[in-house]
């Protein structure tokens, strides 16, 4: 056993990366749940994006155009959740889960030819000189601009929330619709809105598994990603920045039980591979303590009845 | 017997005649533990069934169901294959071993084939590859090819199957280059690419410059690319657009020969129960083409090396070895037997870590 | 125009006719895809809903009905008491795994003893193993106030490593050439949950999944905490000034829930899997939430529901192997029918109406 082989700085570097696909995909389900809908098909999402934006890179030859497919995938598959649940009110947690059982069929048959082949890479930020320096060029420069992008997204969302009027219409719609609709919003238009955007970012996460992070396209490659990013969702308590640090602590204690594993640290692995999974419920019950509350409206299904 | 057993019975063996009378031709059923789109092991089992197609072309059928959880789900797949009149079946995984004896037991004349267990019966055959005999000749270039003398092992479950592997590739690299070391990572998936992706970074970062994968997906490779310098091996199937580098070479399971022959011996009547397990001779593992990364010289002995253990002049665990406490296992010029090594449950001398329990 | 009118009672005629609509459309979209793949739709459908029940085979395959569907239905009446009272949990799958493990960890502890008391142990040590399971999500919920949803699906990822882990180690079969998995269950016959009647697929998971239809709709229709499950989930305000105890409600829900579900896993376990190994869970936990939406959260809407899901998993394999789609296809397949069942559904408590244009 050897601590001292662990390089810390690779450490962070490689956990942003293992956080990406978290990050995307629960920053996106956060809107969702912000305006007050419960969709649990994440995992499918992601998954058709993988696919789409496989697809689409390796004809086109192009990652950019893949990861604009892979947006618009998951986009396109959020829109028969938002058919099921603001058209035809059906229940929001069964709809999502049907909407992964859906989504893992499509994209396997979508991805039949598809099986075996490398997608073009895309190139990582390299600012000579910077991206160089030591600590900090490998933690903050040299990744591949999707990784930023999540972050950028994370503080757009953060923001729109915060201080645009926007924001304070979707948190109005997610906190009491009915209200909202007393007030003359649109409530079914903004949540579709909300849902379409939950279901790009998700899709753009599946592609980043699929065409950065692994590269390759396999049938249900996303392997359960999507779940945890809905964890995510209500460990960070509905807050962007939270969502951030959610995903770093899941990427990072995966790839640090990894990382003590080839140091030799004589910990039996089954209990080191729970171990993301019971601290997130340790601190989930310290969070509890904390008074932010999910959107009131969560999961209701809303008719306006004039 | 309970009368409705009888009926049930009956029923079975009318149904297994009017099957038999409908058609001349063989029908060959596979049962797949993975979808055939894994790009690993189900692929490569997939593609074994595709080439007793081509082989026999109309003289047989061949069926397949994909993604089957292993339990009752299998040996109801199995049944449904016997019912509509498969004369032989192939359940490729290990957890279909119970399910397959349940059913057979109940279709005597169905053939079953069932990879990588150990319960046979009359009308049930066992059959595996000796995937250790490619690790042998993986663990003779990494321990030439490694400068920073440690090597990165991505394993999956610490099964016998791949601590065998993990051993194999051990010996032959200590014995070309005494001070490699092995770095064990054990994932605990069959498949999660993205995790694989995690692990081969993290054993890279820690220094290794060879990785080994027991898992099925690419993303070790594509980690190993990215980081440049690193060399890899394709595992189950070849991986060859990884190639010349990282990927150098690879071992592929190649069930097509076996497969074409068990449907043979069935279309000649002349097939039997048997406990098949073959390695580079048989063509049942095969060691993809070696990269031009590695020097000739080397080639050549991973080469000699292959055709030694292939012609069975060599035998990948020889003795003198002991084991990983210092306790001696083979003396001088022994050679192991089957029956430890399809239960290896222990590291060789010099292999740093314990086995998860 | 088209509005929507909210029906002031759930109209009965729709609520039995929207299944069988959303069987039908779910049958000419699946068509379709079919044809798209290149096989013919009507004997792919076929194949899929007749075959199973009145096909050649069907003595084989209507016992498998009961197989494949009892967990689901078991798992999925325990769920839809909570589901209905607003407790989410939806960690069945880790709680099955648990019941698995403790039941037939309960039955081998004895081995190779013989006798008549091993099964009925298991059985207790099953629903225990599922209850405790769900405790802690109930716990921290009354405790801590942390959110069900998510412990109880982190659960499931720690009972999965569990599994793996007992596999490998302590329930290992000693005699299976350090193999993963226990020993087979089916050949030990004081633990063995053997078919009640040869032939018929009736074993005891199957006899607790109806006891336990009969029990949600006792304890729902005649039942004071069936009252205060529905008052809670419909008027959360009210069941407080009705003096509902949300304590003793989740512990209730959340236990009894996660019992029914260690029981499908010690019955599935001791039946027709006969071991533990890594794979043992196949999804039922999951596949029971969707099964108990679509039953409407109704007892015996949740066996009919059962029975559907299990048809269109035992026809798909047929269809996989006599016609040779895709398992991907059957999965749009069954999305479909989901799709269809939830969307039509809005037929039963809404009225369409072609309506002018007024002034709100």
């Amino acid at each position: 056993m050897d601590l001292t082989e662990i390089n810390p700085v690779l450490l962070v570097a490689s956990l942003m990366v293992a956080a990406t696909p978290l990050l995307l995909a629960a920053i996106g389900e956060l809107v969702v749940e912000k305006s007050g809908v419960l969709n649990l098909g994440v995992e499918g999402m992601m998954i058709v994006g993988a696919i789409s934006g496989f697809a689409v890179s390796v004809e086109t030859g192009s990652p950019w155009l893949g990861f604009v497919a892979a947006a618009v995938g998951g986009a396109l598959l959020s829109l028969l959740f938002v058919v099921l649940t603001q058209v035809a009110l059906a229940n929001q947690v069964a709809s999502g889960l049907a909407l992964t059982l859906f989504g893992l069929g499509l994209s396997a048959l979508l991805g039949q030819s598809y099986v075996g082949i490398k997608p073009p890479s895309m190139a990582e930020l390299n600012i000579p000189g910077i991206s160089d320096l030591p600590v900090i060029g490998p933690i903050l420069f040299g990744h591949d601009p999707i990784l930023y992008l999540g972050i950028a997204l994370t503080a757009a969302v953060w923001a729109v929330l915060k201080f645009t009027r926007a924001g304070l219409i979707l948190r109005a719609v997610g906190e009491n619709h009915d209200a909202a609709h007393a007030l003359g919003y649109k409530v079914v238009r903004i949540r579709c809105l909300a849902i379409l955007f939950g279901g790009a970012c998700a899709g753009l996460g599946g592609a980043y598994i699929s065409l950065i992070r692994v590269p390759q396209w396999t049938e249900g490659m996303t392997a359960g990603v999507g779940w945890i990013a809905l964890a995510l969702v209500v460990f960070a308590s509905w807050k962007p920045w939270r969502v951030l640090l959610g995903a770093y602590l899941f990427g990072g204690v995966t790839v640090v039980q990894l990382n003590l594993q080839a140091a030799g640290v004589a910990i039996p692995v089954e209990y080191l591979a729970m171990s993301p999974y019971l601290i997130t419920i340790l601190v989930l019950v310290i969070l509890s303590a904390d008074k932010s509350r999910a959107p009131a409206s969560l999961g209701r299904i809303f008719h306006a009845s004039h | 017997m309970k009368f409705t057993s009888l009926l049930a019975t009956a029923a079975m063996a009318i149904g297994l005649a009017t099957g038999a009378v409908a058609q001349d031709k063989t029908k060959v059923g596979f049962v797949y533990v993975g979808p055939v789109g894994d790009g690993g092991w189900t692929y490569e089992h997939d593609k074994g069934r595709q080439a007793v197609e081509a082989h026999f072309g109309d003289k047989v059928e061949t069926v397949f169901v994909e993604s089957v959880p292993e339990g009752p789900d299998a040996e109801r797949v199995m049944t449904q294959m016997a019912l509509e009149g498969a004369d032989l079946i192939f359940t490729t995984s290990f957890g279909y071993m119970d399910p397959t004896i349940n059913v057979a037991k109940k279709f005597p004349d169905v053939k079953f084939e069932h990879a990588t267990g150990y319960k046979t019966a009359d009308n049930v055959s066992v059959y595996s590859a000796r995937f250790y005999e490619g690790r042998a000749v993986q663990g003779h270039i990494a321990g030439k090819m490694t400068k920073s003398n440690i090597v990165g092992y991505i394993g999956s479950y610490p099964i016998p199957e791949v601590i065998r592997g993990i051993n194999s590739a051990f010996i032959h690299a200590r014995k070309v280059n005494p001070d490699v070391e092995f770095k064990i990572v054990w994932a605990y998936t069959w498949f999660d690419p993205a995790k694989e992706a995690d692990a081969a970074t993290v054993l890279i970062e820690q220094g290794a410059d060879v990785i080994l994968q027991h898992t099925d997906s690419t993303a070790p490779q594509a980690a190993a690319q990215k980081a440049g310098n690193v060399i890899t091996f394709g595992q189950a199937s070849d991986m060859s657009e990884y190639a010349p580098l990282p990927r150098v070479s690879s071992i592929i399971d190649n069930w097509a020969p076996y497969y074409i022959a068990r449907t043979q011996a069935v279309m000649d009547g002349s097939w039997e129960s048997a406990n098949t397990w073959d390695g580079i001779g048989p063509g049942m593992v095969e060691i993809g083409e070696i990269s031009d990364a590695v020097p000739a010289e080397l080639k050549a002995e991973a080469l000699a090396l292959k055709d030694a253990i292939a012609s069975g002049e060599y035998h990948p665990f020889t003795g003198p070895l002991n084991k990983q406490d210092g306790s001696a296992w083979l003396a001088e010029g022994e050679v192991a037997d089957d029956g430890t090594l399809a239960g290896m449950n222990f590291y060789v001398e010099g292999i740093e870590g314990e086995i998860p329990q | 125009m088209i509005v929507l009118e909210k029906r002031p009672q759930p109209s009965r005629a729709w609520s039995m006719s929207t299944p069988l609509v959303a069987v039908l459309a779910t049958m000419f979209f699946g068509g379709l895809l079919f044809a798209a793949l290149g096989k013919n739709p009507v004997e792919a459908i076929e194949t899929i809903f007749w075959e199973p029940l009145f096909g050649e085979f069907a003595f084989y395959y209507r016992p498998q009905l009961l197989v494949k569907g009892a967990p689901l239905v078991l798992i999925a009446i325990g769920l839809s008491l909570g589901f209905r009272a607003g407790i989410w949990n939806i960690g069945a799958e880790g709680q099955y795994i648990m019941g698995a493990i403790c039941g037939a960890g309960a039955g081998l502890a004895f081995y190779p003893v013989e006798g008549w008391f091993i099964f009925p142990i298991m059985v207790i040590a099953g629903a225990l193993g599922g209850w405790a399971w769900a405790m802690i999500p109930a716990l921290l919920k009354v405790r801590f106030g942390t959110n069900e949803i998510l412990v109880s699906l982190m659960l499931v990822y720690v009972a999965e490593q569990l599994l793996a882990s007992v596999s490998l180690g302590l329930l290992k079969n000693p005699e299976g050439f350090g193999f993963p998995g226990s020993r087979n269950l089916q050949s030990y016959a004081s633990a063995h949950n053997a078919e009640l009647f040869e032939g018929t697929g009736m074993h005891w998971g199957v006899v607790g999944a109806l006891i336990a239809v009969i029990f949600a709709y006792v304890l729902l229709n005649r039942h004071m905490l069936g009252f205060h499950i529905r008052l809670t989930g419909e008027a959360p305000r009210a069941a407080k000034f009705a003096g509902v105890n949300p304590a003793r409600l989740i512990l209730f829900c959340l236990g009894l829930s996660g019992a029914l579900a260690g029981l499908a896993g010690l019955f599935e376990v001791s039946g027709p899997s006969g071991v533990v190994s890594i794979d043992f869970n196949v999804g039922y936990g999951f596949t029971a939430i969707i099964v108990a939406f679509l039953g409407r959260l109704h007892p015996v809407g949740i066996l009919l529901a059962g029975g559907l899901m299990a048809l269109t998993y035992i026809g798909g394999e047929i269809a996989q192997s006599q016609l040779g789609l895709p398992a991907a296809a059957i999965q749009v397949f069954q999305g479909m029918l989901l799709f269809f069942l939830l969307a039509l559904d809005l037929l039963t408590n809404y009225r369409i109406r072609a309506a002018r244009k007024e002034v709100a």
